[in-house]
């Protein structure tokens, strides 16, 4: 993958190519993330249990389940922002803990929108990654900012400031600035809540470019018909993994009954879990 | 020419013919140009209230570097320093560690710190000297505050702008920050040291009460002006240098005290943005436009 700014793949405009143009990418990229018997807690209790299997290198993955069944959670650990009380979670490319550029796309409420910030500046803090404290925003970075602009359809919206922004609008600032981030594992969540159709539509288009790169793209979804159309890889997740896998095989019936019946409640006197697979600390069944 | 006396009179005459008015001067506009910057990102940061409880804790610290000492520049720094950076602490962890809303645990800290300093103070010395404490002798600063305050400006300059960037990106999104391991905690922990550093040196001169207001108003009045960070920053930095060579002027010929005088003079400027500034103004909210674009 280049690592050089000027070079990026989308350098070109990508609307322009149709989305369509091959990356040279794919074959380089070794950016699957395995989980080995992850847990992860709130005081004691479960978020997450005992989760174990492997995001392929270049997959294209919907998080799916209902409320608190500790999507968003997965992600927020995958992204490092939550320590495993259990297990581990190993990156390919060298099969260690060491964390790859990972572009997060936390859920709006994260971000201060009344914060004094043009559209182009908030783009442009996706290139941290390549320029940090001092680095210059040369041509070519901004080259590739207002591309990045035009690619999410925010052309002549460049020097608005985020409060004047529509929820689909801001939407669209973040997700040119992940593509600014250029990092070859992406994890978006919840990011198409509260769009219109077009607005789905086009920011469908960005993500499925990124498969088409060979990033791993995992979203956390709630739209069932989205993530039959667009997903080829679902994880069904209610705290435990309910399947994994091809998508149409995880949409089964037999699965979706089982998700229905998930309890969002905790047990405050449930025993200690006794599912100890590998050293660490104890938390309570939930 | 009798009118360009008179002004030569009113604006200069003050400052070139006393040195205790020149050394104010020169205080009082580093003051204002380094609290620009800390201002603005304290207001950005929501943390207003934050700035004023580090104010406050610098009261009982340097009473404490008073009893010890006696009246010492430095034992009252140094006093009022570890006072302010120990409430930075509490201030940036009582968020962290409890679910309490935060501003009413700042509100409390600094009631706390303000009776602490004032039993300190009134325990070991007149009410003379708490006086000078709460509201500043600007007018007898001698070199070594001057120095200090002109060395915390340009402390304050270069830290800000090696560490701007990542700063306000912290600012607003630091969950993007942490994603991308530019070091959003230490960035936070530097910059309320610089608030630590600015109030303590401001406490001589402007007295631990009004030292925040010339801190927190031009910042506070930049917002009603412009809406860009640097801006703001710039915008705060004028007024808070202007407030401090007006304020100077005014207590000079109403004879009035000085401290609370350059605050009023930023407090009145704060007044008139609310008033009439081009963004957010009651202008604007209480006569808006009704007309509209096509599109």
């Amino acid at each position: 993958m280049a690592t050089c700014l000027a070079s990026r793949s989308f350098a070109q405009p990508a609307l322009a190519r149709g989305f369509l143009g091959a990356s040279s990418v794919n074959n380089v990229m070794k950016n699957g993330i395995s989980l080995h018997n992850v847990t992860l807690a709130y005081r004691g209790h479960p978020a997450v249990h005992h989760v174990t299997g492997q995001f392929e290198a270049g997959s294209l993955t919907a998080l799916i389940g209902p409320n608190g069944a500790g999507k968003s959670t997965l992600v927020s650990a995958i992204a490092g922002h939550l320590k495993p009380v259990q297990g581990e979670i190993l990156f390919d490319a060298d099969a260690t803990s060491h964390r790859p550029d990972i572009a997060y796309l936390p859920q709006q409420s994260m971000i201060d929108r009344s914060f004094p910030v043009r559209v182009r500046d908030l783009v442009g803090i996706g290139a941290w990654q390549h320029i940090g404290m001092f680095g210059k925003m040369d041509a070519n970075t901004q080259r590739t900012i207002e591309q990045a602009i035009t690619t999410v359809g925010l052309r002549g919206f460049e020097d608005r400031h985020i409060n004047e922004l529509s929820v689909g609008q801001m939407q669209r600032v973040l997700f040119a600035r992940v593509l600014i981030q250029d990092a070859p594992i992406i994890l978006l969540d919840e990011p198409f809540n509260a769009l219109d159709e077009r607005t789905i539509h086009d920011l469908v288009h960005v993500m499925e470019h990124w498969h088409q790169e060979g990033r791993t793209v995992i979203a956390v979804l709630h739209d069932f018909h989205l993530v039959k159309h667009h997903f080829p890889e679902s994880l069904l997740l209610a705290r435990e993994v309910i399947d994994w896998g091809k998508t149409a095989d995880v949409l089964k019936p037999s699965n979706l009954e089982r998700l229905r019946q998930m309890t969002e409640s905790w047990d405050e006197n449930a025993a200690w879990c006794q599912r100890v697979e590998s050293s660490g600390a104890i938390h309570t069944h939930g | 020419m009798i009118a360009s006396d008179d002004m030569h009179d009113f604006f200069l005459q003050p400052f070139i013919e006393f040195g205790f008015m020149r050394r104010a001067l020169v205080a009082c506009v580093a003051l204002g140009l380094a609290f620009g910057p800390v201002g603005t990102l304290l207001v950005l940061r929501r943390m207003s209230l934050a700035g004023d409880a580090i104010s406050h804790a610098v009261l009982p610290g340097a009473a404490i570097g008073y009893i010890l000492v006696g009246v010492s520049l430095p034992a009252m720094g140094i006093g009022g320093f570890i006072a302010a950076a120990l409430m930075a602490m509490l201030a940036s962890g009582v968020a962290r560690w409890t679910s309490q809303k935060e501003d009413s645990s700042l509100a409390a800290f600094y009631l706390i710190a303000l009776a602490l300093g004032v039993l300190l103070i009134s325990l070991n010395g007149s009410s003379i000297d708490l006086l000078h404490l709460l509201f500043g002798s600007v007018l007898a600063l001698d070199t070594d505050s001057l120095i200090l305050i002109a060395g915390t400006t340009s402390v304050t300059w270069l830290v800000l702008a090696i560490i701007w960037r990542p700063l306000l990106i912290e600012c607003f999104d630091p969950v993007f920050l942490k994603s991308a391991n530019g070091h959003g905690a230490l960035m936070h922990q530097l910059f309320m040291l610089l608030v630590v550093l600015n109030l303590v040196a401001a406490f001589q001169a402007l007295g631990t009460l009004m030292a925040v207001g010339l801190m927190m108003l031009p910042a506070t009045a930049a917002r009603y002006w412009t809406h860009d960070s640097g801006m703001l920053a710039a915008v705060s930095s004028t007024v808070g240098a202007f407030s401090g060579a007006a304020g100077l002027l005014l207590s000079y010929h109403a004879n009035l005290p000085s401290g609370p005088a350059i605050v009023l003079v930023a407090g009145v400027i704060y007044l008139i943005s609310l008033l009439v500034g081009t963004r957010d103004s009651l202008r604007l909210k209480w006569w808006p436009t009704y007309k509209h674009r096509e599109n």
